[in-house]
């Protein structure tokens, strides 16, 4: 026996002790080892076991030229006391290999992913200025198909810097927010409109057979938050009530009209027409009605002048938001709920 | 088995040999196993690689170095140190620390994130966690901005101070977006440069923004 082996000293306890482990391999997922395999073949045949003892005749010849890749003359039978050493090393090798695999192939199908949403993304900045004058024109021809970029880069940008705004408007008026943080709120305010109301639209377009895809709706949609980025960015720093309705009207007015015209040139029926137009530039203008309301900040003294003696003068209070947007959020549920 | 009587060994030999492994000459494996050096060297080491990229922010060049070995010690340190220091600054003393700590800690992170996977899916040729690694080193002027505003701050809170803060925070955030931009913007295709830039831009805002707001209680 060749120095430094200890395998053939294994012979009787490595077989008792392979009967009493119990190993059940599940396919090639568990991190036991498989003693079983070794089992199958312990003692079989007459012809292995010489086979074996030939080997090891050669192995002890060979010693002296070092022990680079003992495991690697075996390919897969059982050699017994030797091979018990490296048919573990193989097994342990293998279950490596495997899941180094199946990390791989993990991680390979996250940034596939990734990849599914690139086409949305391939724009150059021209076409996203033009993509943002655009969403302020309303269409003339209804009674063709209008084309409808499914971009979703302009949109994205479009929702962040609504986010940016609204926390400016939020501190700017010395919001407090009980249950929650300022940026948790804005951002889920404009993600959950841009996603909800989209995703509601995309519903009603599919009860009203109207051609509009999920992405296209989200890109509409998106746009027309231009309008709204617009007016918040005015009215927030400039605070009269007539300039925040007069924008409200013209801006939100005209992007509305924008979107209202190309939905309704893909879709056929007056009534359908009716019910998805109607919705969405209720949704569209209550939302920037929303969002200035909630957080604006009013300052004392200018109401008495604009709206006339009779008005009591305002006190200038932090508003406590849950009161406020909890029921601007039922409210809000409710004729969801009635519609639906 | 009659062929097996010789091949096992009784139980009283004891088994012995010895177990060399080959070990080459110590010179050409000085840079490949640092696993042997004292733990002084390889926490200088990389303290001098974070004071190197903190160099590089500080006089934005268009070199590789912080590109080419990214870590996120340097991040990690300078978004700590802002929510640490924005922090008690809500206007109700009654829930502060907690949300506010987190919520920059938040925002940094998903800000990056963000910033990263778009200038990915824009076609960018840099890497996840060296797009990170840029945005959080050229955090750096705004936290010195933060620095710059506490200290001004106790001073005292009146339009002064305000216009100092204001300029202060302006000229920091005008750097921060130069700098990553300086480091960013050359993996993209030429004309799509604006589309990375403006995100960039909206998230270094924001910081400043929640920098510009802070008012101690």
């Amino acid at each position: 026996v060749g120095p430094g082996r200890a395998g053939p000293g294994r012979a009787g306890p490595g077989r008792a002790g392979a009967d009493t482990v119990s190993a059940p391999a599940q396919g090639g997922g568990s991190a036991v080892i498989d003693m079983e395999n070794m089992d199958d073949t312990s003692g079989s045949s007459f012809e292995d076991m010489g086979e074996m003892h030939q080997r090891m005749k050669e192995e002890e010849e060979e010693e002296a030229e070092g022990e680079a890749g003992a495991g690697e003359e075996e390919d897969g039978e059982f050699l017994g006391m030797k091979g018990l050493r490296g048919q573990l090393g193989r097994q342990v090798a293998d279950q490596m290999w495997q899941v180094g695999k199946r990390q791989a192939s993990r991680a390979f199908s996250l940034y596939a992913n990734i990849d599914i949403l690139r086409p949305y993304f391939d724009v150059e900045p021209v076409q996203v200025r033009a993509r943002l004058l655009e969403s302020m024109i309303p269409v003339k021809m209804i009674n063709f198909p209008q084309k409808i970029a499914g971009e979703l880069y302009g949109p994205l940008m479009l929702v962040f810097t609504l986010v940016a705004i609204l926390l400016h408007g939020m501190k700017t008026s010395d919001t407090i927010i009980r249950e929650g943080t300022l940026m948790g709120t804005a951002i889920g305010t404009c993600f959950g409109y841009w996603l909800g109301v989209s995703s509601f639209m995309y519903f009603l377009a599919y009860l009203c057979n109207a051609q509009i895809t999920m992405v296209q709706m989200l890109s509409l949609l998106g746009y027309g938050l231009f309008g709204h980025c617009i007016t918040l960015l005015v009215t927030y720093n400039i605070h009269f009530h007539s300039l925040f309705y007069i924008f409200w009207l013209v801006v939100g007015g005209l992007s509305t009209l924008r979107m209202v015209a190309v939905l309704v040139s893909r879709t056929v029926g007056h009534t359908q027409r009716l019910i998805l137009c109607g919705t969405l530039a209720a949704l569209h203008m209550l939302f920037l009605l929303y969002l200035h309301f909630a957080y604006h900040k009013v300052v004392e003294g200018i109401l008495d002048t604009l709206e006339g003696p009779n008005m009591p003068p305002f006190q200038r209070v932090a508003r406590d938001i849950p009161v406020v947007s909890n029921a601007v959020l039922n409210t809000t549920a409710k004729t969801i709920a009635l519609t639906l | 088995f009659p062929g097996l009587a010789d091949v096992s060994i009784s139980q009283d030999i004891p088994v012995e040999g010895e177990i060399t492994v080959p070990v080459g000459s110590q010179s050409p494996d000085d840079d490949y196993s640092t696993l042997d050096e004292p733990v002084k060297d390889t926490i200088m080491r990389d303290l001098k690689a974070v004071g190197k990229k903190f160099v590089h922010v500080m006089y934005p060049r268009k070199s590789s170095a912080l590109l080419r070995d990214w870590d996120l010690w340097g991040p990690l340190v300078l978004c700590v140190s802002l929510a640490l220091m924005l922090q008690g600054g809500s206007a109700d003393s009654k829930d502060d620390g907690g949300p506010q700590f987190a919520e920059v800690f938040v925002i940094i992170w998903f800000g990056a994130v963000v910033i990263t996977l778009n200038s990915k899916l824009l076609g960018g040729t840099i890497s996840f966690f060296q797009s990170l690694c840029v945005l959080g080193y050229c955090v750096m002027p705004l936290t010195v901005a933060m620095l710059v505003c506490r200290l001004v701050l106790l001073a005292g809170a009146g339009t002064v101070s305000f216009i100092v803060r204001l300029i202060v925070v302006g000229a920091m955030f005008a750097w921060s977006t130069l700098a990553s931009t300086a480091f960013l913007a050359d993996s993209q295709p030429p004309n799509r440069k604006a589309l990375v830039v403006y995100p960039i831009f909206l998230f270094y805002f924001v910081i400043s923004w929640m920098i510009l707001t802070f008012t101690p209680q």
